[in-house]
């Protein structure tokens, strides 16, 4: 299996995430990471899908995804000519003796603290899922209390924009 | 010019009559379906409507069937009507029948009030939401601003690209509220673009590949009688002397009296269009899906075939098997387009020769013909009543079957000589369409004899809508090949279930009738007719053809034990196939390749 990423306009309208959620159900794929917000039109809204499929039925779930109605456009971001990001909250124990430790850990990596209480820190961190799998390794050994992650959102590096084009063709 | 022409000023009405307004605009003749207490605004104004006939039926899903057989035997968009809740679910079998089938039918719901939405109110069901995996598209509206946009699309939708189910769920005070109607309204269908011209790159390639072949083979899919191309088929076959197989939804598209008509590939498929597409080296596929009831274990499927998969629908493509050539368009003008390019390369003296394929599977159409043994006992059987009701009805007539042994009985033995004259429930396979579909054809097609053949199973699970046929004047004629069982479900437990008839015996001939067909018939108003002997039969197929005043039930009482040949089982190679039971058809030394046959406990022999 290989993870894949899907940028998918659809119209704003209701009931259009219970479609395109139902059709991978039903098609048999699973979605690893699912994020939904409207675009700077806001009549369409865009969803990022990661999969974790092979090629053939990745073709398969662009194709059906295409066939919705409310599918205005469907595009596959290459992680190498895309930016992809992903926010993570985490709790983690921290009490006067660690809370140092912990602080130079969220340095390191960029992170950002949010909310202080006596016996823990919650972390605010955005990045690849990789880096974030990283950060979330280190904190291990201090005591994640909670964890919460948004679905990943990709966009593709350079000028061209994916929505224009929708647009136009629409 | 229509559209002008139809064009309406603005009005204030109410969101029922901007419904009923709508459909007028529409050019609907017939509305399927029953009122209750979500739909009743629109009742209402359907009363006056002098352009919109309502027929009231017995059940919605013979409202969602009559759709589906008044779409597939005219080709326009069927619709049917329901209340919310039980109304709109009783509607899911036909919708999801007709997405399968590509049937253009259109289905409007009423919905409790939209301020009740979500409360579990009386008769609430989000329709919506159950029906969106069976529907080509389906609506939620609220605002009666919207009914007549919405409907235009939906008609829209339902009718162009790959033909599909829709669904239009109005709520109550929709229907009830004030609002202004006016025709034509902007339709706002940003991500439908359907395409239907044919790539000339992809044809160009296409024709080299059949100008290369030296085994091809038409493979002719349902999505040919609903692009309405069996005009250019019939040419492009003349052109190039292709043999061809019509799969079960597509049997008429070519007719069957054509010589290069080698029948219906498949389980229950000819010889030599099984073998035909089994040993050819060029299967051209024409709004073909590939279906497991064609290939057969899909991996052992045509091995040596190179694939044209000619689709409306980009998505059936490499769906189950991959194409070398894929070609997205509608078959009507990929088949005049190949043609076009096909026939400049014969002209330039670069056209294929198949004339020894030809033979071969001439050889095979003449050896192994769909055939039957009649039963030594004198006891009438199923195929013998089939192919004399095809002689004496004729090939003008309109056949809608029911799913199970009758179905393919019927597929195999009434001889198609043009399209829309089949009807039957292909992909899903619901017993209960014939009835309802034969009534829907028959108001669509008022001068043509409908025969429903149907079996004693289905018959029992829509026979209601015969009240619906009398009242309204629909002269259906319905053959039911009885023979007393659950017929093709029998069929499997003989084979693969050491013959442990597990709840498939019907009673309806064998020891009792329960019912008594004729009897019901007579209770219904219709004509009710029983044929025991094959002696009998075609003087009552003419019984039943004089009657033209009323529906006429014939109850055919058939052997028990006839069962469905040639026959592939479910899950094993296509090479496989069976003309009789344990019997493999005898190749010539060359091509003894009919291997052992397998057991197989594939649970879907309904």
């Amino acid at each position: 299996m290989s993870k894949h990423t899907l940028s998918v306009l659809v119209e704003n309208k209701p009931g259009v995430l219970a479609r395109i959620a139902a059709l991978f159900s039903r098609r048999g794929f699973n979605i690893d990471s699912l994020a939904v917000g409207e675009t700077e039109h806001p009549e369409v809204s865009r969803m990022t899908v990661v999969v974790d499929v092979e090629d053939l039925p990745l073709e398969q779930v662009t194709k059906q995804l295409n066939k919705l109605v409310e599918v205005l456009k469907v595009v596959e971001l290459e992680p190498g000519s895309a930016v992809q990001r992903q926010v993570m909250l985490i709790k983690v124990r921290a009490d006067a003796a660690t809370r140092s430790q912990v602080l130079e850990m969220v340095q390191m990596f960029r992170a950002k603290v949010v909310d202080v209480a006596t016996e823990s820190l919650t972390i605010e961190a955005t990045g690849t899922t990789e880096k974030l799998h990283a950060l979330l390794e280190v904190l291990e050994p201090f005591g994640v209390r909670e964890l919460v992650q948004s679905g990943m959102v990709a966009i593709g590096r350079g000028p061209r924009s994916i929505t224009d084009r929708a647009l136009r063709s629409a | 010019m229509a559209e002008q022409a139809r064009a309406k000023a603005p009005v204030e009405v109410t969101g029922a009559q901007s419904l009923v307004l709508s459909l007028e605009a529409m050019e609907v003749d017939t509305v399927f379906g029953i009122p209750g207490g979500a739909i009743l605004p629109a009742y209402d104004p359907l009363l006056d409507s002098v352009k919109v006939r309502h027929i009231l039926v017995r059940h919605e899903q013979g409202a969602g069937h009559a759709a589906e057989g008044y779409a597939a035997a005219t080709g326009r968009v069927g619709v049917c009507m329901a209340t919310s809740g039980p109304g709109a679910t009783n509607l899911v079998t036909p919708l999801a029948d007709a997405y399968m089938d590509s049937v253009p039918i259109v289905a409007i719901t009423g919905q409790v009030s939209s301020t009740a939405i979500g409360t579990d109110a009386f008769q609430e069901a989000d329709i919506r939401g159950i029906t969106m995996p069976v529907t080509k598209h389906n609506y939620l509206v609220t605002d009666p601003a919207e009914i007549p946009r919405v409907i235009a699309e939906a008609f829209h939708v339902a009718s162009t690209g790959r033909p599909g189910p829709v669904l239009v769920d109005i709520s109550k005070d929709a229907l009830q509220a004030r609002t202004t109607f006016s025709w034509p309204p902007k339709i706002a269908l940003p991500g439908y673009h359907p395409v239907t011209r044919p790539h000339g790159k992809q044809i160009r390639e296409a024709a080299r590949l059949v100008a290369a072949a030296e085994r091809p083979v038409l493979y002719v899919g349902g999505g040919v009688i609903r692009a309405r191309a069996s005009e250019e088929l019939r040419r492009f076959v003349e052109l190039t002397q292709i043999p061809v197989v019509t799969t079960l939804m597509a049997r008429g598209a070519l007719p069957d009296s054509h010589p290069l008509h080698l029948g219906m590939p498949g389980m229950h498929g000819s010889v030599a269009a099984v073998t035909g597409l089994q040993k050819s080296d060029l299967i051209i596929a024409l709004g073909a899906r590939f279906d497991d009831r064609v290939t057969g274990q899909l991996s052992t499927f045509a091995p040596e075939a190179k694939v044209i998969h000619a689709d409306i629908d980009p998505a059936e493509i490499g769906k189950n098997r991959v194409a070398e050539v894929p070609i997205v368009g509608d078959a009507r003008a990929v088949i005049a387009d190949l043609a076009e390019a096909v026939e400049a390369d014969m002209e330039a003296g670069q056209g294929g020769d198949y004339t020894a394929w030809r033979e071969r599977v001439a050889g095979w159409k003449e050896t192994f013909p769909v055939g039957y043994t009649a039963p030594e006992n004198g006891a009438l059987a199923p195929q013998y009543v089939i192919e004399r009701l095809s002689a004496l009805s004729g090939p003008e007539s309109v056949y809608v079957a029911g799913v199970g042994q009758h179905q393919m009985w019927a597929a195999q033995f009434v001889q198609y000589e043009r399209p829309n004259a089949w009807l039957n429930s292909g992909g899903l396979g619901t017993m209960g369409y014939s009835v309802p579909a034969a009534m829907g054809a028959q108001v669509g097609e008022p001068d043509r004899t409908v025969w429903a053949i149907d079996g004693d199973g289905c018959f029992q699970m829509t026979n209601q809508e015969l009240a619906t046929c009398v009242i309204n004047n629909i002269p259906i004629k319905v053959a039911i090949i009885n023979n007393s069982s659950l017929g093709m479900v029998r069929q499997w437990q003989t084979l693969f279930y050491n013959e442990r008839y597990s709840n498939t015996d019907l009673h309806t001939s064998v020891g009792s009738r329960v019912p008594d067909f004729v009897k019901l018939a007579d209770a219904y108003g219709c004509v009710g007719l029983r044929c025991e002997r094959p002696e009998d039969v075609d003087e009552t197929i003419r019984q039943a053809m004089a009657v033209t005043d009323r529906p006429v039930v014939v109850d055919f009482v058939v052997e028990r034990d006839a069962m469905v040949w040639p026959m592939v089982p479910a899950g094993v190679s296509n090479d496989a196939i069976q003309v009789a039971r344990d019997t493999a058809p005898q190749w010539d030394r060359e091509e003894s390749e009919a291997i052992e046959q397998h057991t197989d406990a594939d649970h879907d022999g309904r």
